[in-house]
C-alpha cells in the first residue's frame, strides 16, 4: 500500500494553502475507494512471493526471509504453452476483427440504401445476446459438421491437414471473429457516424466509388478507432474463458488458452496453492495490465461506446 | 398504359422493354446496395451464421430428446417435452432465483456505485486520469484472474476480508462456504469489478451536460446535493438504461466468474444459476437437448431486457 500512502499525503499537502474541510473529505473518499479497487489485487500481488503455506497477513509484503520466487518461476512453466496458444489465437482474430467490423460498419453507415437499419439491428442485437443460447450448436458444429481439428479434405485431396492443437486454435479464432464482429461493428458505426458527410458527398460526385472511398478516405480517417477496437477486443479475447472450455475443455489439453490453464492451477487434494494462483492470475493478466497501463484511455472509450 | 403503347408503338416496343430491363440492371448494379454489399454482406453473413444460425439450431436441438455422446440429433421426432421437465425441475426453479437475486442487486448496487463515483471524480481534482484508470482497472483483467483474487480475499484464515472485518471485532465467517454468504459475497466481488465501468459511462454522460446548468443552480441557491438530485442525475436517463442492459445481460449469462471461483461446473448451491447449470447440463452431462432448452429460457429472459432497449435506441435514433 505504499503507493496509496504517498500520493495521499501529496493530494493533502497540496490543499494545505486552501485549506478547506470539504476538499479535504473529497479526497480522503476518493483514496478511501483507491484502496478499495487497489486491495485484492494487491493483496494477490504480496502472496505471490510468499512460499505456500506461509501466506499470512495479507496486505503486508514478506519478510526478507521468506521472500521467494518459486510461485512464479512454476506459473511460468505451466503458463508458457497458454501464451503461445491465446497469442496464436487472438491476434490473427482481433485483426480480422477490425477488418469485418470496419467494412460493415461503412456500408451500412457511410453509404445510403433503403431499410439499411434491419441490417444494423440485426449487427446490434448481436451484441447482446448470452453465449449460452449458441453453446450446443456450437460445440456440435465443430465437432460433427466442420471437425476442423481433424483436417479437410476435398475428395482425396488434403486440403487442411489434421493438427489436433493449431486445428483447434483454429476454431476458437474463427469462432472468437464471428461472434466478436457486432460490438467491434458498433464500435466503427458510432465513430463513422461522426465523419462528415458532405465529405463523402463530395468524393460521390467527384466520381469515386464506393471502394475508393473506402481506401482513400475512411481508412485512413479511421486510424484512432481502429487502435480503439484493436485494444478493446484484444482484451476482450484474451480474457475468454467460456468459448475455450468449450471448444478445448481440459486444461492438459495441447491447445489449451491461457485463461483455461489458470483456472484449474493450483489446485489439489492437499488444498490451494494461493501464492501460486496468485502469481499465475498475474502472469495470465500480464499482457491486458500493460495494454491497459498504455492504452486506458482507448479502453475506457471502447467500454463506453459499447 | 402499357397496352396502349403496345398497340401504336407495335415492334418498337419489345426493344424498349428489354433496354429499359438492362437499364435497371445496370442502375441496380451501379447502385449503392451492390457495390457496397461485399462490405457488409461478408461480416453480416458469418455473424450471422453464428448467431442467428446458432439461435435456430439451439432452439432446435431443445426439440428433440439428444443426449450422451450421439453423433447426431435425431430431428424426426420435435416436442416440447424438455421444456416441460425443465419448468418442473426443482433446480431450474432454485438457479432462476438465485438468477433474479444475483441480477437485481447486482445491477442496482453497481449503478449507484458507479454514479457517486462519477459524480465525485466529476470536479477539478488531482490525478484525475490517474485515479480514474485505478478505478476501472478490474474491468482489464479476465473474469479468471479476478476469481482468483477473490478467492483469496474470502480465505477464511488468511483472506484480507475476515482481517479487515476482523479489526471491528466481527467474524471471522466462512464467506465461500457458507450457503447463505457466497451468493452475496460473489456479488461484492463483480460489483468491485463492474462499478468503475459504470462510473466511466456515467462519467461521459456528465461531461456531455454543459457547465451551464451547475452555474444557473447555484445562483438559485441550490446546495450541490439538490443541484445534482434535481437537475443533473434526470439528465442522465440514457446513459443509466445503457449501463443497466449491459450489467443485466451480464447478470444473465455470468459463468466464467463461478467456474473459476470454484474450479467446477457445479459451484456451491447458494450461488448456482441458471447460466451455470446450463453449460453443467450440456458440457458434464452431456443432456443437450435439455441445455438446450433451458438455454433457450435464457435467451428469452435476455430479449425481455434487450427488445424494449433497442426499439427505445431505434426510435431515439440512437443505433
Amino acid at each position: 500500500m505504499s503507493q496509496t500512502t504517498t500520493s495521499d499525503r501529496d493530494g493533502i499537502a497540496s490543499l494545505l494553502p486552501e485549506f478547506n474541510y470539504r476538499r479535504l473529505g473529497l479526497y480522503l473518499v476518493i483514496m478511501l475507494f483507491v484502496a478499495f479497487f487497489v486491495s485484492p489485487i494487491w493483496t494477490g500481488l504480496v502472496t505471490s512471493f510468499k512460499p505456500p503455506g506461509q501466506a499470512t497477513q495479507p496486505l503486508l509484503p514478506p519478510g526478507p526471509e521468506l521472500f521467494t520466487l518459486d510461485s512464479w518461476s512454476r506459473a511460468l512453466d505451466n503458463l508458457g504453452r497458454g501464451f503461445v496458444n491465446s497469442f496464436a489465437m487472438a491476434v490473427p482474430a482481433t485483426l480480422v476483427n477490425v477488418l469485418l467490423a470496419s467494412t460493415a460498419a461503412y456500408g451500412l453507415t457511410l453509404v445510403d440504401w433503403r431499410r439499411q437499419m434491419l441490417v444494423v439491428l440485426l449487427f446490434v442485437f448481436g451484441i447482446f445476446i448470452p453465449y449460452q443460447a449458441i453453446l450446443v450448436p456450437l460445440d456440435n458444429f465443430w465437432t460433427n459438421i466442420f471437425p476442423l481439428a481433424k483436417g479437410l479434405a476435398i475428395g482425396n485431396v488434403t486440403v487442411i491437414p489434421a493438427n489436433q492443437r493449431w486445428g483447434t486454435l483454429a476454431e476458437l479464432a474463427i469462432t472468437h471473429v464471428a461472434y466478436g464482429i457486432p460490438i467491434c461493428f458498433l464500435l466503427f458505426r458510432s465513430y463513422y457516424k461522426t465523419i462528415s458527410k458532405e465529405l463523402i458527398e463530395a468524393a460521390k460526385v467527384d466520381g469515386a466509388s464506393v471502394t475508393r472511398i473506402y481506401t482513400r478516405i475512411v481508412l485512413p480517417l479511421s486510424t484512432p478507432m481502429i487502435g480503439v477496437v484493436l485494444i478493446y477486443q484484444f482484451t476482450q479475447i484474451w480474457n475468454e474463458f467460456l468459448f475455450s472450455l468449450t471448444l478445448i475443455g481440459s486444461s492438459a489439453d495441447q491447445a489449451a488458452t491461457i485463461t483455461l490453464i489458470l483456472s484449474g492451477i493450483g489446485a489439489d487434494l492437499s488444498g490451494t496453492n494461493f501464492p501460486l494462483r496468485m502469481a499465475a492470475a498475474f502472469l495470465a493478466a500480464l499482457p491486458t495490465i500493460i495494454i491497459y497501463v498504455l492504452f486506458a484511455e482507448q479502453f475506457a472509450e471502447g467500454l463506453s461506446a459499447g | 398504359m402499357e397496352s396502349s403503347q403496345d398497340a401504336v408503338a407495335g415492334a418498337g416496343t419489345g426493344e424498349h422493354a428489354v433496354e429499359d430491363r438492362r437499364a435497371r440492371l445496370r442502375r441496380f448494379w451501379k447502385s449503392d446496395f451492390v457495390r457496397s454489399a461485399p462490405y457488409w454482406g461478408i461480416p453480416l453473413l458469418l455473424m450471422g451464421l453464428a448467431v442467428y444460425g446458432g439461435i435456430i439450431w439451439n432452439i432446435l436441438i431443445s426439440l428433440t430428446d439428444y443426449q450422451g455422446f450421439l453423433e447426431r440429433p435425431d430431428y424426426g421426432n420435435l416436442d416440447l417435452e424438455m421444456y416441460r421437465q425443465a419448468l418442473s425441475d426443482s433446480a431450474v426453479h432454485l438457479t432462476a432465483r438465485n438468477t433474479f437475486v444475483l441480477l437485481v442487486a447486482f445491477t442496482s448496487v453497481s449503478l449507484v456505485l458507479g454514479l457517486f463515483l462519477a459524480v465525485l471524480l466529476d470536479r477539478d481534482i488531482r490525478e484525475k486520469s490517474k485515479v480514474q484508470t485505478i478505478y476501472l482497472l478490474p474491468m482489464a483483467l479476465s473474469f479468471v484472474v479476478t476469481a482468483q483474487f477473490w478467492l483469496w480475499m474470502y480465505n477464511y484464515n488468511d483472506g484480507l476480508v475476515n482481517t479487515v472485518i476482523g479489526l471491528f471485532g466481527l467474524g471471522p465467517y466462512n464467506w465461500i462456504g457458507n450457503p447463505s454468504l457466497v451468493l452475496g459475497a460473489v456479488i461484492f466481488a463483480l460489483i468491485w469489478q463492474f462499478s468503475g465501468y459504470t462510473m466511466v459511462v456515467f462519467l461521459a454522460g456528465l461531461q456531455s451536460i454543459s457547465n451551464d446548468q451547475f452555474e444557473a443552480a447555484r445562483v438559485d441557491g441550490a446546495s450541490i446535493f439538490k443541484t445534482y438530485w434535481r437537475v443533473i442525475i434526470p439528465q442522465l436517463k440514457s446513459s443509466s438504461v445503457s449501463a443497466a442492459v449491459v450489467l443485466m445481460i451480464f447478470a444473465l449469462k455470468i459463468f466464467t466468474f463461478l467456474y473459476a471461483m470454484f474450479g467446477t461446473y457445479r459451484p456451491p448451491k447458494g450461488t448456482d444459476v441458471l447460466a451455470t447449470l446450463m453449460v453443467r447440463e450440456a458440457f458434464q452431462l452431456q443432456k443437450w437437448a435439455y441445455s438446450a432448452s433451458i438455454a433457450t429460457i435464457l435467451l428469452a429472459m435476455s430479449l425481455l431486457v434487450i427488445a424494449p432497449y433497442l426499439y427505445y435506441q431505434y426510435r431515439e435514433g440512437a443505433l
